[in-house]
């Protein structure tokens, strides 16, 4: 393998192709300038959508109008939901280190279709650009939620078309991506690396990938039925035209419910790389891992119902989508007992990969605990449209999978950039996060068994001292979330040159320079042994 | 460059022509069936023909008869998948 | 299966077909939301939608369905010929291929400009008068028949690309993934109005 310093070795982010300068990253076709590409787009996104998070926290300080009014406010959680679902949480694990290190973990030198990866990322710009234009355009910002429900999406005189059209177009970008994904892991593996010699990253990019390819295309057909009712008068889900509200629900739920195992499977695929390294040790239960990632997928698509149990469904169905969304939890407990006996006996070091990797798995068990919760038909109706919802999904997918995808950063970032960011400032960092997160979204649980409504500007007035307390843990998590991303830029620039294998890792990118070259290998590797063997060399 | 190392099978134009004459012999069966008065079996008929003229065109037309396992396992998980989305939801409407 | 080892910039041809089969796939979960909801109104307006069959007429819709699986059976024929070396014979079956499909939306365009002419029409005050199913039938009438001739388009241009192609010997008895995956998109389009047409024109 050529070793910085060596004279043919370039960074991939030096390369020069066919393409120079500026040209070279937006006509680029290597995966890991796309997924740097992605990396910096959903940087911005992410900040824009928490700035509009903040906004409405700091209308919710107070009971009654504070510093918006209620159209302004539905506007908000519309869009903070839109930009956060559509265009942050669905697409970032698998566009940007999937992207990343999918080719590298199998030892492949580019994804199976790489002009297809770039037409990726420019229709999941397109459809970003759209959804933040919903904002500007003529009728006013869409008013919704993004879940779109009729009939108000169908009445509603906001800009709801452009919000469905933006949707859409991100929708395509994550089935092409997903398509990507499944073919580069069929076909370009190394040899000798059987599909049980795969890392457990690329494993759960698979199993998202089935879900992404499966299941967006039926929302996709959902989206255009709302537009068909709203500009054709085609009234398959309204009432008076002899349609049904509740199928738009049904059809809705059965892409954004497996939507949310897009959201974490990935993420769950990065700590399964993290604690091995951190502990030095194998990860415990590789098949029973590797073969969870596929039963939550599958099992989840299932389960889509219990996003409508007060929704007058029938008896039975809600009978069994509670049964089968207590069945689900399962495989997802089964990674929890096998990360855990990963670190037992193992020689643990507590860098900020493992620190955010054991509070993913914390913050995870909370939302996946209140998931039960939610799921279960009797309590389900107490908690149904309340702010428990908001902090049982905020746990979940901010704890966990945004926390996981904050390990993925701080555990990548060397390979990714050849630099090492600071560690104290990272620890600082993650204190702020930690417990901002949880001052910000725990409280939400209690006033939510309380009474207190999700999507509402004003509220009773018992239900303030929580509302200040969330508030404050939201600007607590702020100042958290800025100061990591100083750390970032600052270790981008000129941060202390990083090694090739920082944290003693044994998978395929810690064999590679940091930053690695274009082609990520000189020679494809030829795998003789099952990944995560520490102390003994697995390469030839 | 053509990188395969199976040898592609080659329909012939004989077996071809065969598997168009069989589906339109059927199109004609299901179309002579909804002349016959027979309510709801009209319907389950109707779509097992549509289902077989659908099996004849995945395995013969497009291939899939001498394609790998893992592509038959692919294409039937799928409809296995969709089959369970719809009784699933009707699951609901069929009990409200 | 087998385990294939690929180089970058070097496009392997099962690695092209099985990217393609995946679209399809995406393709057929397309349509199977819209299947979904006429499952769904079909069972609960029986009477209705088969009163509305009535409007569509089955002589066109089996013609049309012949020209599809005939186009097929071309479009199948045409690769047989590409890797048996005969790029001319290729050429005139994929031109039969696209002339079927020209036929294909010649008929919906006089099915649906008929029904305009009787006011048959999403928004149109004869529909308001019909009955709730009536009114769902037709809604899925047109977006489902509307949706598969887009594809139909997008399936003749494919096509017609591949005319292109042959001609100028770029697609050959060596290199053919354009049309083997331009003829799987066309049989797709093909399994798609194999479902329709008995779901909208035999129900009578």
């Amino acid at each position: 393998m050529t070793e910085p310093g060596h004279e043919a070795y370039v960074s991939y982010l030096k390369h020069e192709g066919k393409h120079k300068g500026i040209l070279g990253w937006l006509l680029t076709t290597d995966h890991k300038r796309i997924g740097l590409l992605y990396f910096y787009a959903i940087i911005v996104f992410f900040f824009i959508a928490a700035i509009l998070g903040m906004l409405m926290r700091i209308e919710l300080i107070a009971p009654g109008q504070t510093i918006m009014g209620p159209q302004t406010y539905n506007g908000l959680f519309t869009i903070h939901g839109i930009i956060m679902i559509f265009v942050i949480v669905i697409p970032a694990l698998p566009a940007v280190f999937g992207n990343f290190f999918l080719p590298i973990l199998i030892g492949a030198k580019d994804v199976a279709f790489p002009r297809l990866n770039l037409f990726s990322f420019y229709l999941y710009i397109i459809g970003a650009v759209l959804g933040v234009l919903s904002q500007f355009m003529g009728s006013g910002p869409p008013d919704t939620g993004w879940t779109f429900y009729v009939p108000y999406s169908a009445q509603s005189s906001t800009n709801v078309i452009y919000a469905l059209v933006a949707a859409f177009i991100l929708g395509f970008s994550s089935i092409l991506t997903g398509l990507n994904f499944i073919v580069t892991i069929h076909r370009m593996r190394a040899p000798g690396m059987g599909w049980f010699r795969m890392p457990l990253f690329p494993w759960s990019i698979y199993a998202t990938a089935w879900i992404q390819v499966l299941a967006t295309p039926i929302v996709g057909i959902t989206l255009l039925m709302v537009i068909a009712e709203r500009l054709l008068h085609i009234g398959f889900f309204d009432p008076a035209l002899g349609g049904d509200p509740v199928l738009f629900q049904h059809l809705f739920w059965i892409y954004s419910h497996p939507a949310v195992y897009i959201m974490i499977l990935p993420a769950m695929g990065i700590v399964t790389e993290i604690f091995p390294t951190f502990s030095q040790k194998p990860v415990f239960g590789y098949g029973a891992i590797a073969m969870s990632s596929i039963a939550i997928a599958f099992i989840g698509s299932f389960v889509w119902g219990h996003h409508m149990f007060t929704s007058g469904t029938s008896y039975a169905s809600r009978w069994i989508f509670s049964f089968l969304t207590f069945i689900v939890a399962v495989p997802s407990a089964i990674k929890v007992f096998n990360w855990i006996s990963t670190m037992y006996g193992g020689s643990v070091d507590l860098k900020p990969p493992l620190l955010y990797a054991i509070s993913f798995i914390f913050l995870f068990m909370i939302g996946g605990f209140t998931g039960l919760t939610l799921g279960s038909l009797a309590t389900n109706i107490q908690v149904h449209a309340t702010s428990f919802v908001v902090a049982h999904f905020h746990y979940i997918i901010f704890g966990g999978m945004g926390f996981a995808t904050f390990a993925g950063i701080h555990y990548w970032f060397p390979k990714m950039f050849g630099r090492m960011y600071n560690l104290k400032i990272a620890n600082i960092a993650w204190g702020l996060n930690f417990f901002g997160f949880n001052i910000l979204y725990f409280p939400q649980f209690i006033i939510g068994i309380q009474g207190m409504p999700r999507r509402y500007f004003d509220y009773l007035p018992q239900f303030q001292t929580a509302e200040v307390i969330s508030t404050i843990g939201g600007f607590i998590l702020f100042a958290g979330l800025i100061l990591m991303l100083y750390n970032f830029i600052r270790a981008a620039r000129k941060g202390e040159i990083a090694p090739a294998n920082p944290w003693k890792g044994v998978t395929l990118e810690w064999q590679i320079p940091s930053p690695p070259p274009h082609e990520n290998f000189d020679t494809i590797p030829e795998i003789t042994t099952q990944p995560y063997l520490f102390g003994t060399s697995n390469k030839e | 460059m053509n990188m395969s190392h199976e040898k592609s099978h080659i329909s012939t134009y004989t077996s071809l022509a065969t598997v168009l004459v069989i589906l339109l012999l059927l199109t004609t069966l299901s179309v002579g069936v909804t002349s016959y008065h027979l309510g709801a079996f009209a319907v389950a008929i109707a779509l097992i023909i549509a289902s077989v003229k659908v099996a004849i065109v995945i395995t013969q037309f497009m291939h899939m008869k001498f394609e790998s396992l893992f592509l038959k396992l692919m294409i039937t998980g799928v409809f296995v998948i969709f089959a369970l989305v719809i009784i699933i939801t009707f699951s609901d409407y069929y009990f409200r | 299966m087998t385990e294939h080892h690929t180089d970058t910039g070097q496009f392997d041809q099962e690695t092209g077909k099985l990217g393609m089969w995946i679209f399809l796939l995406t393709e057929l979960f397309l349509f199977g939301g819209l299947f979904l909801v006429y499952a769904v109104f079909r069972a609960k307006y029986s009477l209705d939608f088969h009163n509305a069959a009535q409007e569509l007429n089955t002589f066109i819709g089996t013609l049309n369905t012949v020209f599809l699986l005939t186009s097929s059976m071309t479009v199948a024929m045409a690769l047989t010929a590409i890797q048996k070396n005969s790029p001319r014979l290729a050429l005139f079956l994929v031109f039969i291929t696209i002339l079927f499909a020209a036929l294909f939306m010649v008929n919906k365009y006089f099915e649906w400009t008929h029904k305009f002419s009787l006011h048959i029409y999403p928004g149109s005050p004869v529909l308001k008068n019909l009955q709730k199913g009536e009114l769902l039938f037709f809604g899925l009438y047109y977006m489902m028949t509307g949706l598969h001739a887009l594809h139909v388009f997008i399936g003749m241009i494919l096509l017609s690309i591949n005319l292109v192609k042959i001609r100028k010997n770029v697609v050959n008895s060596g290199h053919y993934l354009l049309l083997e995956n331009s003829a799987l998109y066309w049989h797709l389009v093909d399994l798609i109005w194999i479902f329709l047409f008995p779901l909208l024109y035999l129900i009578t």
